[in-house]
């Protein structure tokens, strides 16, 4: 069985997902983890792209506009989320996430 | 077909090796690795507008604020060497990533992609081709990242603010 480029392209991006999902999930220190969520969304981009050019009827923009949106909205999210690192850093003076469980119910 | 698979190699092993560090500062450099293989993918795949994006957005901004909220979020030059994780939270992780890429990856070989002849170019996308669907059909979305984007800034300027003076006694 002989893989296309499409589904190359696709076990790549699943690869990636899983190594942020991982990280996202085994480590305590807040921004590893904000960084493993900002991998797992660049996988997702790379599924765009991946069926942008292989796709069955491979449509001469969608996907490039997708992602060009799609990366804008992650540094958006990159950046208010270091910033609520920063504030939790103030008030804790620890990044760990079992640490900053004042919400906890 | 060989240069895909030294760009997803190293990439992948890039961001595997982020992930396993206990250096903060080495993570985040290796990080910075990991989206520039990104970038190489989309220019592979001939998206060459997204892999500039990509650049500027990722290896450019996002590496920075990455660096500086690293920076600004220790004590002591020896606070960058992270403490070990629980070994059950490592363990339960690679289970759950595993079942994950698995499921993934299995849904993935088993699926007939009716896809295009894999030699045909790419869609021909110019810049300008971009500007026109960007300025024209996408324009309301363009507006509305804009928006999005400068909310998003201003609001983490606030909440990265310092506090004014006096009022961090009540913060035990």
């Amino acid at each position: 069985m002989s893989l296309s480029p499409l589904q190359l392209c696709l076990l790549f991006s699943s690869a990636l997902f899983c190594v942020g999902l991982i990280g996202a999930l085994s480590r305590s220190n807040t921004i590893l983890v904000l960084l493993g969520v900002e991998l797992m969304l660049n996988a997702a981009n790379l599924n765009f792209i991946a069926f942008w050019r292989y796709g069955p009827a491979p449509s001469p923009a969608t996907g490039v506009m997708f992602v060009l949106f799609a990366i804008a909205v992650a540094a958006a999210e990159a950046a208010v989320g270091l910033a609520l690192v920063i504030a939790i850093y103030r008030h804790q003076k620890s990044v760990r996430l079992q640490e900053a469980d004042r919400l906890k119910g | 077909m060989l240069s895909f698979l030294v760009i997803a190699l190293v990439t992948l092993a890039s961001a595997a090796v982020a992930m396993l560090l206990r250096n903060l500062i080495h993570s985040a450099l290796l990080l910075i690795a990991s989206w520039g293989g990104i970038a190489a993918f989309y220019l592979w795949a001939g998206a060459e507008f997204v892999a500039f994006a990509q650049v500027l957005v990722y290896v450019g901004a996002i590496s920075m604020v990455v660096l500086f909220a690293v920076l600004l979020t220790r004590r002591s030059r020896a606070d960058l060497a992270l403490a070990p994780e629980a070994l059950g939270r490592a363990v339960a992780a690679l289970v759950t990533g595993g079942a994950v890429v698995g499921v993934l990856g299995g849904a993935i070989l088993s699926t007939r992609f009716t896809t295009a002849a894999p030699a045909a170019p790419p869609p021909a996308l110019t810049v300008r081709d971009i500007g026109l669907l960007l300025m024209g059909p996408h324009a309301a979305a363009l507006l509305i990242v804009g928006l999005l984007l400068t909310v998003a800034l201003l609001g983490a300027i606030v909440i990265a603010a310092a506090d004014p003076a006096g009022k961090e006694d009540d913060v035990t």
